[in-house]
């Protein structure tokens, strides 16, 4: 019979790493599609980013209630971790409770304390589930925000209930676990009365200890299978920001947020148009795209932050574009970012590898020109992101071929164009009147 | 200080034929040198340095755009064309340190320009307001026309979040022992007055509402009647603003250093 159990275990442990991996490999190859650009320097810089961000989640701490909220998760899904280690050992060994016998009463208190997280994750979860769905908090709405609209609130949900639920399996598996080893059945080893599961324990008390063990059994199942789905399920899901965030926050933009990347292939045409290089005889090498207009012409920086992208909205509640109206939603920028690079790895995944266009890209079919013209490049969004995401630098890119490849601007952006190029300031005066402000001081 | 002071403005050119080295370039940027109501701005900066003993000069007619809103809109090739030739010119004269009254210009000479090869020392003025006033060199009058004066500042974007000069002009304003009130959305939470990235050349997109009458109304509900602000674009959009709301005879919008020049 155990021996049974063990090789149902390996068997469902061995499926759920094989098909994280695959998913994994897919992610990895799609992120890969992007431009390089280099983000290794100061790394001791980048580590201590990664431990005040993404570790100690100190932007979450601007709004201090929800911050403790988020925490409160967060500890118990690190936490908790230890003890989905024991139930993974026993699961393997055909053990129970590996860890008991060598800790004493120093067992006892861990589970304790596991039990308070869990209770905090059970409780947390639910008040979000109240914001989300009861409290309707506006940014979560997707009457409100069109990108929430079908799977994005689903998947929310989805994740919020399976949460409770885990948290329920575990808490009433201990509480029958405890009943168990008190009426001396000799495979639950005496451990005690655990602080929270302690108050479930009059449900069952009633039960034989047959059903006892039945139940007991199903919810060790449960939890532990219903945590490996949950783990597979995650990497399809927004909530990929729990692995991402940790990465993404290393891998932060460093310079001052008002910089704008330059574009060397443009930086050499200036220069010789200037005269100020010869131009080398050489036929040039594979001319690359001015700006992008599809995945893979943006940084594989912008393509990991779209993965790690939670839609928390954070950006969006202070966008001045989207608080007045205007189409533009800097979470939609990096939703539809991710959508399309789904689509591009699906196409790989169809075609050996390969990506076969489809005649689709992110501007355009994703992402509207009214949207783009919408950014007044505030930064508020970049300021705003709890783990240092920049839909900032996938809109400013997507403006870049716009301008650059299509020619496509408001006719009054052309004017202030036409006026640089023959006045040298962008209102139409004349370069010798510049300095006429002064006259009004040396008279 | 008298009121016949003889005011200098010296052009880089002037300079340079006097052999002389300025230890400033102020930068006057686009608005500065066309807008009519920066132009006041300009002139009021321009006097600070006279009646503070500071040697600087100007471009005049040699400067041209930064090319900010150029590379904001996403024309790079624009852009890199004037920031390459305002690095010869400034190349050209030597120019080590420069000031500027406008995020727009300081953020793209001080952050951009070093990688196109252009490398100073980039200076926003209310923080070489600040630098005059903790050195001493500026002398308030009794205290100055605005002291005890409810006054609210409006974080710049490009000041701001871009390049996390917040603290700057509000020492300048508490220098000027005003009752700085702080509106709702200020520092890192401050509501974009809607210009940059190149909206100030162009119509705002369908919406329900113009950003600047959402940033006004913070602005008029912290009671002051002086908005302080530290760029041309926001000088424009909270003026504008404040004509939204009908409001232009109570309430007024000044650069930072309007209000210190005054109270000299």
């Amino acid at each position: 019979m155990h021996i049974l159990q063990q090789i149902l275990f390996l068997v469902i442990l061995t499926a759920a790493g094989y098909l994280i991996s695959r998913r994994v490999r897919t992610i990895k190859r799609t992120i890969e599609l992007g431009r390089p650009e280099d983000r290794s320097d100061n790394p001791s810089l980048r580590m201590a980013t990664m431990l005040r961000i993404a570790f100690g989640q100190k932007k979450m701490f601007d709004r201090p209630i929800i911050g403790l909220m988020h925490f409160i998760v967060y500890a118990g899904f690190l936490l908790i971790n230890i003890e989905v280690l024991e139930i993974v050992l026993d699961g393997i060994l055909g053990t129970h409770r590996l860890f008991a016998p060598f800790l004493g009463n120093t067992y006892l208190y861990l589970i304790d304390f596991f039990e308070f997280l869990a209770v905090g994750v059970l409780l947390v979860c639910a008040i979000f589930l109240i914001r989300r769905n009861i409290t309707k908090v506006e940014r979560l709405q997707p009457t409100r925000h069109r990108e929430l609209n079908g799977f994005p609130v689903i998947d929310a949900n989805i994740i919020l209930t399976s949460e409770i639920v885990l948290m329920i399996a575990l808490l009433s598996m201990n509480a029958v676990d405890s009943i168990l080893q008190q009426r001396g059945n000799e495979h639950y080893h005496l451990i005690g009365t655990f602080a929270f599961s302690g108050f479930l324990k009059p449900i069952f008390s009633g039960w034989t200890d047959s059903a006892l063990v039945i139940y007991e059994r199903i919810a060790w199942w449960f939890h532990i299978a219903g945590i490996l789905a949950f783990a597979v399920y995650v990497t399809y899901s927004k909530h990929l920001h729990i692995f991402l965030a940790f990465p993404n926050t290393y891998f932060s933009n460093l310079n001052p947020k008002g910089e704008m990347s330059n574009m060397p292939s443009v930086t050499k045409e200036v220069q010789i148009m200037l005269g100020l290089v010869q131009p080398d005889n050489e036929a040039p090498a594979e001319i690359a795209r001015f700006g992008a207009k599809d995945v893979k012409d943006l940084s594989w920086k912008n393509l990991m932050d779209a993965y790690s992208c939670t839609e928390c909205g954070r950006c969006t509640s202070q966008c001045p574009a989207n608080l007045t109206g205007k189409q533009l939603s800097p979470r939609k920028i990096m939703m539809d970012t991710r959508d399309r690079l789904e689509i591009v790895g699906k196409n790989m995944e169809a075609n050996g590898g390969n990506f076969v266009d489809d005649g689709k890209s992110l501007l355009g079919d994703h992402i509207s020109a009214e949207e783009l013209r919408a950014c007044t490049t505030c930064n508020a969004c970049v300021q705003e992101c709890p783990i240092n995401i920049s839909p900032l630098d996938i809109i400013l890119q997507l403006r870049r071929f716009q301008i650059m490849e299509e020619s496509d601007a408001p006719a009054s952006w052309n004017a202030m164009f036409s006026n640089l190029e023959n006045n040298q300031a962008p209102w139409k005066f004349s370069t010798n009147d510049r300095f006429n402000w002064a006259d009004s001081l040396k008279s | 200080m008298s009121q016949e002071m003889e005011y200098k403005v010296p052009t880089m050119a002037e300079m340079l034929a006097a052999n002389e080295s300025p230890e400033i370039l102020f930068w006057v940027g686009c608005a500065g040198s066309f807008d009519d109501r920066y132009k006041k701005v300009t002139i009021a900066f321009c006097k600070i340095l006279n009646k503070t003993g500071i040697k600087f000069a100007v471009l005049g007619t040699e400067e041209s755009c930064t090319g900010d809103p150029a590379r904001r809109a996403g024309n790079e090739f624009l852009f890199q064309m004037q920031a390459t030739m305002n690095i010869q010119v400034l190349d050209g004269y030597g120019v080590k340190k420069i000031v500027t009254a406008c995020p727009h210009c300081f953020n793209t000479l001080k952050n951009e320009y070093p990688e196109l090869g252009g490398n100073y020392e980039v200076i926003h003025h209310s923080e070489f307001l600040q630098q005059l006033i903790n050195a001493g060199k500026i002398k308030m009058e009794g205290g100055g026309e605005f002291k005890g004066k409810k006054i609210t500042y409006h974080d710049s974007c490009y000041l701001g979040r871009a390049n996390d000069v917040y603290e700057a002009p509000r020492a300048v304003l508490e220098a000027l022992d005003t009752d700085l009130v702080e509106m709702k959305r200020c520092r890192t939470k401050g509501l974009c007055c809607g210009a940059g990235g190149a909206q100030m050349f162009k119509e705002p997109e369908k919406g329900k509402k113009d950003i600047n009458v959402e940033r006004i109304e913070d602005a008029l509900a912290t009671g002051a009647n002086t908005i302080a602000v530290a760029c041309p674009f926001c000088m424009v959009m909270m003026s504008d603003g404040v004509k939204n709301k009908e409001k232009e005879d109570s309430v007024k919008v000044y650069d930072l250093a309007e209000l210190i020049e005054a109270s000299m």
